[in-house]
């Protein structure tokens, strides 16, 4: 594949393992948050971790859309998915994420229709090919997803298809990240910055990442050879004792974002005052809900749902390790309790999860030589 | 002890709980059957090691083999079973008729069985159309007797429209276990090199892109094809130093990796820039998030073979037409035991693990 595999050369890949090597302080250690849960599945999928030297530590951080989702929100879908009238669709992560009681794919196997979609606009044609019956999206993911639900809302609305609606879980990046700046118990240098998400918003909502915290950012691609140059770009910024947003995704990432799709974003959607993160607890204006000229779209005013909060299980330890407080097996019940078949927390469900990229591609002792 | 060190043993300590959880026979404690219990995953296993395994237990069926060992006066016979539930009907490269017969044969293949007949079953979907039912019948003649195996016996029902996706077809088969095979999934010895008999994933991605789920056009076909001749030949280059054979069929080679590291109780390397994927099937794969060593194949197979045997067998397989580029994938070795890992193409290392459920795409 051109243009993909162009960064995936192992060779310029032990070049830039050099390269860190040499701008590393041996004496210090450094601590680095890769905010996005794509790039935590790069990192595991390449080994990436392997080719840093043992100073230099990655965190893994709160930007995988499945594992922010609360318990009580999957309550709410399963309710709605339970009305006969309903076809429910979601992404595949979400089906085997647990509520209070039991996951989507339990709700399926019960008699709930349910369906796995890959795209809102699937849902959309769903809606068109069954008109006697009411179509809901569960919308989740950060600024990457949500225009796409954005999108798939104003043809519904062009198109007068009355028997679409979504419930929507979008959360936006910045909030969480300030919270987790704030948090007391987090020492972090610097952070790789979700590329994706800055397709969307660009580079700009960062800024405050060095500026209020003094703290480097690299906006960086998904490719190996984009997180090793975003690790190097940022103890570069540390060891010259600069801190900035710098883009190493200029491919991709325009500094000002997409306005288009910001646009769309801000006629469909607009912020709740608060919501609930999974691990994270309540952050104010930190997700988004259909704004009022959408309002008869809204599932969740179309439906009954319990809207209960669902207080995340004791053992649970998913908000540390979203934080990057505790590594994943750090967790009470990492691999026993809870497991990817099993899950108790999110970040066990999605392959993008921290525990579960741990638990399925980063669990045998590094140390431990492979005879 | 340094406060890394006594990370790394915590670490470790928790690695080998894990370990110790994992090696112990699942249970079947699931309220209900869901999608994820014939995803050929952890919960399939669950499902056959927790529930039938234990309910029928007996040797034959205890091996967890592709087919099962039945002797008759002294005649070494292998028996295997199979249902086909595939949807669409026809897909580029085969359809459900020629899966039903090269599914059942191949199972027999890879346990070291030259297969001799088929059983055929049809479940019917009222409303079917009789042109779609005769186009899998000459499907499966057709791909019968490219197996050399003939339809000895069958059976017909039809059930209200609703309550089958058209068709689904059983197949069971019987063969004559070869003398040359001396085949343990149990086997397995560290050095041993892992064959693969051709290219990996093309079946399962032709599916999906079949399905027009996805607004994705690729020029991909299933691999289906009956494996004997892979199989023979191997048998005939391996001779004692062929370990075992596999039919990577749901979960892919991967699956087939994670059993068989269990089973023998040894480490697997896999060196992935080695294995064989078309690059439209690599292509789909990074498009929709999914490992093609995860999906399917319905005519490839894994073996495993002593490294002085290795060339030859490697060799052997060549020759046999549909598997020109069989290659040489990875290499058994001790530690650490029943785990599977993979050096990326990169140059960093990961584990392989059996998956949870469903190949799930992933959405950002």
């Amino acid at each position: 594949m051109r243009f993909v595999e162009e960064f995936r050369d192992a060779e310029l890949g032990r070049v830039l393992a050099g390269e860190i090597l040499a701008a590393v302080d041996p004496d210090r250690h450094y601590k680095l948050m890769e905010v996005c849960g794509g790039h935590t599945h790069a990192i595991y999928k390449y080994g990436i971790d392997e080719l840093l030297p043992e100073n230099v530590e990655l965190v893994h951080g709160p930007g995988c859309p499945v594992c922010v989702i609360p318990m009580g929100r999957v309550d709410d879908g399963i309710a709605v998915a339970r009305n006969e009238e309903v076809i429910f669709t979601c992404f595949g992560d979400m089906m085997r994420v647990p509520g209070s009681e039991q996951s989507l794919i339990e709700a399926k196997a019960e008699g709930a229709d349910i369906r796995m979609v890959y795209s809102p606009l699937d849902a959309l044609r769903l809606a068109k090919a069954n008109p006697d019956r009411e179509v809901v999206f569960f919308a989740i993911g950060f600024e990457t997803t949500a225009p796409s639900t954005a999108l798939t809302l104003k043809r519904a609305r062009a198109e007068g298809v009355e028997n679409f609606s979504c419930i929507c879980n979008h959360v936006t990046i910045v909030p969480p990240l300030r919270a987790l700046l704030d948090s007391p118990d987090l020492r972090l240098d610097g952070f790789i910055g979700p590329g994706h998400v800055s397709t969307v918003v660009g580079a700009r909502p960062f800024e405050f990442i060095p500026a209020d915290y003094g703290k480097p950012v690299v906006i960086s691609g998904f490719e190996p050879l984009d997180v090793l140059q975003s690790v190097l770009m940022i103890l570069r910024q540390l060891g010259e004792g600069r801190s900035e947003v710098e883009n190493q995704y200029t491919r991709v990432v325009p500094y000002e974002g997409n306005l288009r799709a910001l646009q769309v974003m801000a006629e469909v959607f607009e912020l709740r005052p608060h919501f609930e993160w999974r691990g994270l607890g309540f952050i104010s204006q930190s997700a988004l809900k259909l704004s009022e000229a959408y309002a008869d779209l809204d599932a969740e005013r179309r439906f009954q749902t319990p809207g209960v909060r669902v207080a995340d299980p004791k053992a649970c330890q998913c908000g540390e390790v979203l934080k990057g407080v505790i590594k994943p097996w750090e967790c009470k019940v990492f691999g026993t309790a809870c497991t990817p078949e099993h899950a108790i927390g999110t970040c066990m469900v999605s392959p993008e999860g921290a525990c579960a990229a741990y638990y399925n591609y980063g669990r045998f002792a590094r140390e431990r030589e492979v005879a | 002890m340094s406060d890394a060190a006594a990370i790394g043993d915590r670490e470790q300590r928790i690695l080998e709980i894990i370990e110790t959880t994992r090696s112990k026979r699942p249970r079947f404690k699931d309220e209900r059957v869901t999608m994820s219990h014939g995803a050929g995953g952890k919960a399939t296993q669950t499902l056959i090691e927790g529930l039938l395994a234990p309910a029928f237990a007996n040797d034959a069926l205890d091996a967890l083999g592709d087919a099962g060992a039945v002797e008759v006066d002294g005649v070494e016979l292998a028996l295997t079973t199979d249902s086909f539930v595939v949807r669409p009907l026809r897909f580029p490269g085969g359809s459900i008729g020629d899966l039903a017969v090269n599914g059942t044969v191949n199972d027999l293949a890879v346990a070291g069985a030259r297969p001799l007949a088929l059983s055929l079953s049809l479940i019917l979907e009222e409303g079917l159309g009789a042109e779609q039912l005769r186009a899998e019948v000459e499907a499966i003649a057709a791909a019968a007797r490219a197996a050399g195996v003939e339809i000895v016996a069958g059976d017909t029902k039809v059930v209200e429209r609703g309550h089958a996706d058209g068709m689904y077809v059983c197949t069971t088969g019987i063969g004559r276990r070869d003398p040359r095979a001396r085949l343990s999934p149990a086997g397995l010895v560290p050095g041993d090199r892992i064959l693969v008999s051709g290219p990996v994933g093309a079946h399962g991605t032709a599916i999906m892109l079949a399905r027009g789920e996805f607004e994705l056009d690729a020029d991909i076909e299933s691999d289906t094809r009956p494996l004997w001749p892979a199989a023979d030949a191997l048998l005939e280059a391996g001779g004692e130093g062929l370990r075992c054979m596999r039919d990577a069929t749901r979960g892919g080679v991967a699956t087939v990796l994670n059993e068989l590291a269990r089973a023998s109780q040894v480490a697997i390397s896999v060196a992935e820039a080695a294995v064989p994927v078309e690059p439209a099937v690599a292509g789909a794969a990074e498009m929709l998030g999914i490992d093609p060593m995860y999906v399917a194949n319905e005519g490839t197979l894994v073996a495993f073979v002593a490294p002085e045997r290795a060339e030859a067998g490697l060799a052997a397989l060549r020759a046999v037409p549909g598997c020109e580029e069989a290659a040489e994938i990875g290499e058994v070795k001790t530690e650490p035991p029943g785990m599977v890992l993979v050096e990326t193409a990169f140059g960093g290392r990961r584990v392989m693990d059996l998956l949870a459920g469903d190949p799930l795409p992933r959405i950002c």
